[in-house]
């Protein structure tokens, strides 16, 4: 075990990549720490995101006005569809991949995940697949949404080749999240230090056990049904899974799909809710509320997430009896959600407060994911779904909960660990410059898409009725604004690595996990001894043998014996 | 090099904390197979729903195949099954410690599948030549198209399985003729037998929709 530097694991290792950038990158790029990983993955995260929200400008430029502006139709078209694939499948899912790398081994005290070339693997598979996504625009890129629904995407109506390399970049992205869902679950069964038991996990730790669940019984289906489509599209002779010309079955795509989909849209989002989970207490300086009922919801929203899929097939002429069971369903979800805003809430409540901006992410999320979620009640209504289905009320909705929840969560856990990931504050000024800006323009961007929703603008449609005009507008000044403002974090962040003040281990002085007990930055193996756990005493008083401590103490692992 | 240094070290921690008592290989495996079945089980549901609708005109199993075709088959699967028995003597002599005779059965094994893959590929053929010649740009049919294709895409995606697990078990037939397999880490045979008998497993699966009902 080397000793302690100062720079933890981002030293160089060896005297070469000390002296040449280039030696200290290739170190990076076959390094198998999973702190390292992780942070290449927020990287490249950040990058495919950023490419993401550089296509929704586009969107935003054409929509401006009513009426062609900036571009044909045939290419905005891809930019639907391209925008989403990138935010979702390389954006919100991989960062949260990176977090988990960087932090999930440390918090359950291991010293790193449990097969860390496969971890190596899982990540490049990433960048590869996300060229052959971009490749698609030299190529003519599908114009059928990330959906692909066929017969669209079929070969008769999207010949090109860009919707193949399309279809095989998201197999591959799915290639890869299983093959860290199942690292994840290894590490976190198996490694955890002295005294860690399931119901001694930190929250964000539980979340990820439950994502991984999550991926690993829901990517495969999305795979089977993009590698039909494939054999359908490469041999049109031979296959006809989805195209109804031939005997195949449209809707059965559209169940294979959404049996993935809606799950993945709580693999999306349930890291958040990990996230928060950390935050909100560490800065009401209280424990969290109801800690196993946390845990219980997010696996009774896992459950339920996989007996919903239908309330997206609502108009697609589905038995009556079987959209009323889906809306039903669906309609329960919202109840263990609000089990976890509620107790989110119970934790704030009579805490002492602390408004630094991991927090203010923290508390903009509650506010305005609950938004989304709200508006997901309005839709998984049947007679109301039949009105405003693939409208922008849609658009307005997918938006609340991604970027107001997912988008919202992320940058909570970016500032709230930048000290522990770098070693340096950052700037605390900025970041509330950069919150309140967000939470701003996302409510000038996406609220009044809401309203465009109900009077019947249809979405990803290159033109509109001219009477949509003025909240068009408002919603693209919106987004520029949204997108600008994003160049102070940026810019906050870039700061800060150079000018950040050193932090010690625990700079919040309220984290109450094992990362904030090991240096900040970590060392290579995270701990210099395995570290053993003090249970935290959740029995309200009935608490029988062993050292335990109250959940709000600081945690100082007891010495290994 | 020293990246490669600190790979090497993580092994050699001593992760003597919480855990279930089984090798991290295990749960890796073990959530693998819930992944692949997962994907199996979205062919399956394809296969199902495109055959179980009011009209698909879905033809008989038995009048396609006829019956020395589902004999073959199930001589197929019976290879199968005791290829997964062999497996099971791989594991048991090698924690007996007797090595020789480990390799023995696990040539078996590899001989089982090799079998398994070559009556399949013998049966595509005569499929896709005799019943199905529009495959091969021959003339058109008038019955469910999606007969070959789901056929043709189940057993496809089921054989590519059993040729990966014949090279897995090579690649342990030559860790144990070099001597690098042996009684200690035989969680290794362990777990290439939980994938075999998974292949198996699922093969049963794909052989009752496919031919049987
Ligand atoms: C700068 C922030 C963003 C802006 C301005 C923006 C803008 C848009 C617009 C205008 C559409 C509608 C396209 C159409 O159907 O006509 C859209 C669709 C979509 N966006 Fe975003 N977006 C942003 C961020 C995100 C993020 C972070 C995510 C994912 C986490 C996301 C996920 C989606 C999804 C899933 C769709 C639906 C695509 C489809 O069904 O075709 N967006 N976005
Ligand atoms: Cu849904």
């Amino acid at each position: 075990m080397s000793t302690e530097t100062k720079y933890g694991y981002l030293a160089p290792l060896t005297e070469k990549s000390r002296k040449s950038a280039v030696h200290y990158a290739k170190e990076w790029f076959g390094s198998t720490d999973a702190k390292r990983i992780g942070v290449m993955y927020v990287i490249f995260a950040l990058f495919m995101g950023a490419l993401g929200a550089l296509l929704s400008v586009f969107i935003r430029a054409e929509l401006l006005h009513a009426g062609p502006d900036f571009m044909g139709p045939d290419f905005y078209s891809t930019l639907p569809g391209m925008h989403a694939s990138l935010m979702i499948f390389f954006f919100v899912i991989p960062i949260y991949t990176g977090l988990g790398n960087f932090i999930i081994p440390i918090q359950i005290g291991a010293p790193d995940m449990a097969f860390p070339k496969l971890n190596l693997v899982a990540f490049w598979i990433l960048p590869a697949s996300g060229m052959m996504l971009l490749s698609s625009y030299v190529f003519n890129a599908p114009g059928f949404g990330w959906t692909a629904y066929p017969p669209i995407s079929t070969s008769a109506f999207s010949p090109s080749i860009g919707a193949d390399l399309w279809n095989v970049s998201v197999i591959l992205a799915g290639v890869s999240s299983t093959m860290a869902a199942v690292n994840f679950l290894a590490t976190i069964f198996n490694m955890r230090c002295k005294n860690m038991s399931f119901f001694q996990l930190s929250l964000f730790t539980w979340a990820i056990i439950v994502t991984s669940l999550l991926i690993l019984a829901a990517t495969p289906v999305l795979s089977s049904a993009l590698i039909m489509l494939q054999l359908e599209r490469t041999f049109p002779g031979a296959f006809h899974f989805f195209s109804p010309a031939q005997g195949g079955d449209p809707i059965l795509y559209q169940h294979l799909f959404w049996f993935y989909s809606h799950p993945a849209v709580y693999i999306m989002i349930l890291p958040g809710f990990g996230i928060i989970s950390e935050v909100l207490p560490t800065f009401s300086r209280k424990p969290i509320f109801g800690y196993s009922v946390m845990t219980w919801s997010l696996v009774a929203i896992s459950v339920l997430g996989f007996l919903v899929w239908a309330h997206h097939m609502f108009t697609t002429g589905i038995a009556l009896r079987v959209r009323v069971g889906f809306m039903f369903l669906s309609m329960i979800i919202a109840v263990p959600t609000g089990i976890k805003i509620f107790s989110w809430l119970a934790t704030i409540w009579n805490g002492s407060l602390k408004f630094d901006t991991p927090m203010l992410f923290g508390l903009g999320f509650l506010s305005m994911f609950t938004l989304g979620g709200l508006s997901g009640v309005v839709i998984a209504a049947v007679p109301i779904d039949i009105q405003l289905h693939d409208t922008y009320y849609i658009v307005a909705h997918i938006h609340y909960v991604l970027v107001a929840g997912s988008v919202m969560t992320i940058f909570a856990g970016l500032y709230y660990w930048f000290p522990k990931l770098t070693g340096k504050t950052y700037h605390e000024t900025l970041g509330k410059v950069h919150f309140w800006g967000t939470a701003i323009f996302i409510n000038v961007t996406f609220f009044g898409m809401h309203y465009l929703g109900m009077k019947g603008m249809p979405r990803r449609y290159f033109d509109y009725d001219p009477q949509f005009e003025a909240l068009n507008f408002i919603s693209s000044i919106g987004a520029f604004a949204l997108v600008a403002i994003q160049f102070v974090w940026l810019f906050n962040m870039l700061w800060s690595l150079k000018y950040g003040k050193v932090v010690g281990r625990n700079p919040w002085k309220d984290g109450t996990n094992l990362e904030w007990y090991t240096t900040s930055p970590p060392q290579h193996h995270n701990f210099p001894e395995a570290p053993v756990w003090t249970p935290i005493d959740r029995s309200h008083g009935h608490n029988t043998g062993g050292p335990k401590r109250d959940a709000d103490q600081l945690t100082e692992p007891l010495p290994a014996e | 090099m020293a990246t490669q240094q600190v790979a090497e070290s993580v092994s050699d921690v001593d992760v003597s904390g919480e855990s279930l008592g089984i090798t991290n290989g295990k749960i890796g495996l073990w959530t693998f197979l819930l992944m692949d079945a997962m994907t199996f089980a979205g062919f399956l549901a394809g296969y199902a729903r495109l055959r179980w609708t009011p009209d698909s005109n879905w033809p008989n199993p038995f009048e396609t195949f006829g019956v020395t075709g589902i004999q073959l088959t199930a001589f197929n699967t019976f290879v199968l099954i005791c290829s997964s028995v062999s497996m099971v003597h791989v594991l048991s002599e090698t924690i007996r410690g007797d090595l020789e005779r480990a390799r023995k059965w696990m040539v078996v094994t590899i001989v089982g599948g090799l079998i398994f893959l070559g009556i399949q590929g013998f049966e595509w053929t005569h499929l896709i030549l005799e019943k199905w010649p529009y495959l091969v740009g021959g003339g058109a049919v008038d019955y469910n198209l999606n007969f070959a294709g789901t056929f043709l895409s189940l057993t496809g995606f089921h054989g590519a399985h059993v040729a990966i697990g014949v090279m897995y078990n090579i690649i342990i037939y030559l860790g144990l003729r070099r001597g690098k397999i042996t009684q200690e880490n035989s969680s290794l045979i362990e777990l290439a037998g939980l994938y075999w008998h998974f292949v198996d497993l699922v093969w049963i699966l794909v052989f009752t929709f496919v031919y049987l009902i």
